[in-house]
């Protein structure tokens, strides 16, 4: 049988999701696939678009790439508009004259921006924000203004305004409606949005109709608003809703809408039964869907059509749950209360700044709809229980009145929900997904994140799947030991607070008040770390001495044949000429194999016990000081020269990892942390794969968090822009011990933030918004650290007590005779097994 | 064998040897690593049986299991101080040897 034909027009996102999910069917290998894109890229996240602003680029927003359609079979053709459908020969015609065969055509074309027919509408400097191509233009024009305007006051517009403030500009929102928001919330919560907003610095205008676009006199345009008055600006983004994409149906006779789009049934099929339409220009049950979420569906429900299953399109849930200039909002259902007879609970808090409001059914059993602005925690329980028609409680008030007094919060709880509960509507992962999850083995939300992608995209749903992950655990009586080891009944976090709390400062008496037996080498090296974060004690001080890993014992770290590594703190990566002499000459003395290392510095092997202290003697009196390559704690902070040198640096980005590295040198943490500082977004340093990376913009610093190189790379999220030197450095030392108070034993950043509960927003609450009120407490913890730093290979040669720890034996002066090595490339190496061939004595030295 | 018919050689002052902390001796060829563990004397060799560096000494002493043990610093294995067979692989075990304090001394048998 021959393959079927079928060509997608448009790889936008919900394109990309049909052909996705066709070449992952059963039957994919029945189809062939040809898309084309007018745009000179394949799929990329709209959704994500004003990432771009904050240094992501085109390519971080990809969504998949050539070689994946290549590797999978899909043909694709780039900057290649189709311009006619031939519905009596199935085939469509480009605009560069090719013809393609269809069996069956998927229309994908989206949508596009409107713009309001102002005279004067089409100058520059009048632009709009929909793709990659408008942020480049958008980019170019801001640069060269000062006052921004944007029209349109509804998600996308303040979505703008935000990447306006970004560029730097005097931002204004201009709204035709009498408020921001004016589809997703009711006149209480856009007022309550609009004082946030205007609180930031953007000046809101509403109820204004803009007659016409002319020259200004101080800035380059005036807008003249039908009122009389008017409001000069240097550039106008236009936001003012969009329209479907409809003209290819429209001029080839496919069923449109009577205000757009093209119609479809609810297998998104549109009049003509081969010729489907999905997402943004398909019009079902006369409505057009303008989020990502309802496309997905579309595209889903079409695969299953083309491919003879029975999924249907009925509808979407139009929930919306946003951060917009840092002010959280989100809508559910009818938030309007426009349903006959509905009643409404109001909850306003002006102190507080928050606003919420449910709209429930003239009887009161079932939610219809909620608004919620400035807290938006209850966003998950009432966005379910309104989808899944769930009855409502006794007080439904309860829903959104704060809890007072430790009260638990009155949500409904997970186990309320049906199995087909959506939980992550981005990636179409319900609560049954979730829960066989758990049953195949994955415990944490880590786990169930990378087992069915759940919480991946947007993030606003790990609470709530966090919550169906436990809850299933209770119920499969899954008892998860979260204790660190038999002697502690505890997590590293909560034997922490212990030591925190009851100010212990040694592990005897931790062992004493909260263990049993002797302890072991997990929970020894751990409550030394923990003793080390909190009070910054002397690591080899007798009572600590005996915790401390082999690495931290030696402040040096151990090699496969039992001699150690050294490596000296070399801060930024930034090293005098006189320096680099003294590591060589101490290389050369002790016969060290030399490597320059990832992060900057430079590693020098082969070192044996003994000889650490007279190698620590000359690096210290060259003016070195210890490196801690060897602990869990701040290793290095690699840097690009920045603006001293560069001729597209921002910023000093060496003064700045000078600064960091020396600020944090010394903390010990659960687990290693490597920091970068690039001084542009070029990008040199690679800090966005740093558990601390800092890129600088012309705006200020960017700070990015939580990424790692290693054994599963991450990239850094995004955590603040626009940062001077004084708040980046108050964001990482919160930032930082925050996660020393609360991560598990040897757990990365990065997947300390994936397991806590609201992710990226929530650590962002603590350490931007500060909702916990510890921030002041955190600075001070680091400040303690700080303030206490000494350098521990200083501390040990001015101790001759100390110094007799190092003797290789303790009854002879001999030397180690297992430790051979052997040349290789003009160096030493530990010899091995198959080359006992040329030794070179360990114990002399190469040179006299 | 008693005690008294061996042969023990003196190896440091009992004061050198600190609780939880090992120390390397050389006995005639062989490297020993001494411990003192709750006032309780153990001396097994030093050479890791996984990694052949002579690491045993610089390991992380503490109980599993009701064991007393030490930790390879190279690839964490554990070892039974008074046995020393390996804890995660029983076919595997280090030597050991007498050990005691004698005299503010302390004493390994050579044989």
């Amino acid at each position: 049988m021959s393959k079927q034909k079928v060509v997608v027009v448009g790889n936008g996102m919900v394109g990309h999701k049909f052909i996705d999910n066709l070449i992952n069917h059963d039957q994919a290998d029945q189809y062939e696939v040809i898309t084309f894109s007018e745009e000179p890229r394949l799929a990329y996240d709209r959704v994500q678009l004003s990432a771009y602003f904050s240094g992501s680029t085109a390519d971080d927003l990809m969504l998949t790439s050539g070689q994946y359609y290549e590797e999978n079979g899909v043909k694709y053709v780039l900057n290649e508009k189709v311009v006619g459908i031939d519905k009596a020969e199935n085939k469509v015609i480009t605009a560069s004259g090719r013809e393609e065969a269809y069996d069956k055509l998927v229309l994908a074309t989206g949508s596009f921006p409107f713009v309001p027919p102002i005279p004067g509408k089409d100058q520059p400097h009048c632009l709009v924000y929909r793709t990659i191509e408008d942020l480049e233009a958008i980019t170019a024009s801001a640069s060269e203004s000062k006052v921004g305007v944007v029209v349109g006051g509804g998600l996308l517009g303040l979505e703008a305004a935000n990447a306006l403030k970004n560029l730097g500009l005097e931002v204004h929102v201009v709204e035709f409606a009498p408020r921001l928001m004016a589809v997703q919330l009711d006149e209480g919560g856009g007022q309550l949005l609009r004082q946030k907003i205007e609180s930031l610095g953007v000046h809101v205008q509403t109820e204004k109709n803009t007659k016409e676009i002319v020259a200004g006199e101080a800035l380059r345009y005036s807008m003249n608003f039908a009122d009389g008055t008017h409001l000069e600006t240097d550039m106008i983004l236009f936001s003012a809703g969009i329209r479907p994409q409809d003209e290819l149906a429209r001029q080839f006779d496919l069923d449109i809408g009577e205000r757009g789009g093209i119609t479809v049934n609810n297998f998104c099929q549109t009049s003509t039964n081969n010729i489907y339409a999905i997402g943004e220009c398909a019009l079902w049950n006369n409505r057009i869907y303008g989020l990502v979420a309802p496309g997905y569906t579309m595209a889903k429900v079409a695969v299953s059509h083309i491919t003879g299953g029975d999924e249907s399109f009925t509808g979407a849930d139009m929930s919306t749950k946003l951060k917009l200039l840092g002010v959280d909002v989100a809508s559910v259902g009818d938030a309007q209360g426009r349903t006959p007879g509905c009643l409404s609970y109001v909850y306003q808090d002006g102190v507080a700044q928050v606003y919420k409001r449910i709209v429930v059914s003239e009887d009161k059993t079932r939610l219809l709809g909620a608004v919620l602005v400035g807290d938006v925690d209850a966003y998950g329980t009432l966005q379910q229980m309104c989808v899944n028609g769930m009855d409502l409680p006794e007080n439904p008030e309860a829903l959104i009145l704060p809890a007072l007094d430790g009260a638990a919060s009155a949500g409904m709880g997970v186990d309320a929900l049906p199995e087909a509960a959506v939980i992550c509507s981005c990636n179409d992962v319900s609560k049954g997904q979730i829960c066989c999850a758990v049953q195949e083995g994955a415990t944490t939300i880590g786990a169930i994140k990378s087992a069915t992608k759940a919480g991946t995209s947007c993030g606003g749903c790990v609470a709530l799947a966090t919550q169906v992950m436990n809850s299933e655990l209770e119920k499969l009586g899954v008892e998860v030991n979260t204790d660190l080891c038999e002697h502690f009944a505890f997590t590293r976090q909560e034997l922490y607070h212990l030591v925190r709390v009851e100010r212990i400062q040694s592990f005897d008496e931790l062992l004493a008040k909260h263990g049993k037996g002797l302890g072991c080498d997990i929970c020894k090296p751990t409550a030394a770390s923990i003793l080390a974060s909190c009070w910054n004690d002397y690591v080899l001080k007798d009572e600590h001495a005996p915790l401390q890993d082999t690495n931290d014992y030696f402040m040096a770290n151990m090699q496969k044949n039992g001699t150690y590594s050294i490596v000296p703190r070399v801060a930024g990566g930034e090293i005098t000429p006189d320096k680099l002499i003294a590591i060589g000459q101490v290389a050369k003395t002790y016969n060290l194999y030399t490597k320059i290392t990832g992060g900057q510095r430079i590693d020098l092997f082969g070192a044996q016990q003994h000889e650490l202290p007279l190698i620590w003697k000359e690096l210290i009196d060259a003016g070195f000081e210890t490196g801690h390559a060897y602990g869990k704690s701040v290793r290095t902070v690699k840097s690009c020269v920045g603006s001293t040198w560069c001729r597209y640096g921002m910023l000093d980005s060496v003064g700045m990892a000078i600064r960091i590295e020396d600020r944090y040198k010394g903390l010990r943490a659960p687990h290693k942390l490597k920091f970068a500082v690039s001084g542009c977004t070029r990008e040199c340093a690679e800090a966005q794969s740093k558990d601390i990376g800092v890129i600088a913009t012309e705006n200020g610093w960017s700070l990015y968090v939580c990424g790692n190189g290693g054994m599963k790379p991450r990239h850094a999220d995004l955590f603040a822009t626009g940062l001077n030197d004084e708040m980046l450095i108050k964001y990482i030392d919160r930032l930082l011990m925050f996660y020393v108070r609360t991560a598990d034993r040897l757990q990365r950043t990065s997947v300390w933030m994936d397991n806590l509960e609201g992710g990226l927003d929530y650590l962002k609450s603590v350490v931007i918004d500060d909702k916990l009120h510890i921030a002041e407490e955190l600075e001070q913890e680091m400040q303690h650290v700080v303030g206490t730093y000494q350098c521990e290979w200083k501390t040990t040669i001015e101790d001759p007590e100390k110094l007799k720890r190092f003797r290789t034996f303790i009854n002879s002066d001999e030397k180690d005779t297992t430790i051979k090595f052997v040349e290789e490339r003009a160096q030493i190496r530990p010899a091995t097994d198959e080359d006992m061939v040329k030794f070179v004595d360990a114990t002399e030295p190469a040179i006299a | 064998m008693s005690d008294s018919n061996k042969n023990w050689v003196p190896v440091c002052d009992a004061a050198e040897l600190q609780p939880l902390l090992g120390v390397r001796a050389l006995l005639e060829n062989e490297q020993v690593a001494i411990f003192r563990v709750q006032d309780q004397l153990y001396a097994l060799n030093a050479i890791d049986p996984f990694s052949n560096a002579a690491v045993l000494s610089r390991g992380i002493v503490g109980s599993l299991k009701d064991q007393i043990v030490v930790a390879s610093p190279l690839y964490k294995q554990h070892f039974n101080l008074a046995t020393g067979v390996c804890l995660e692989d029983d076919t595997v075990s280090v030597k050991t040897y007498a050990v005691r304090e004698e005299g503010g001394k302390i004493q390994l048998a050579t044989n």
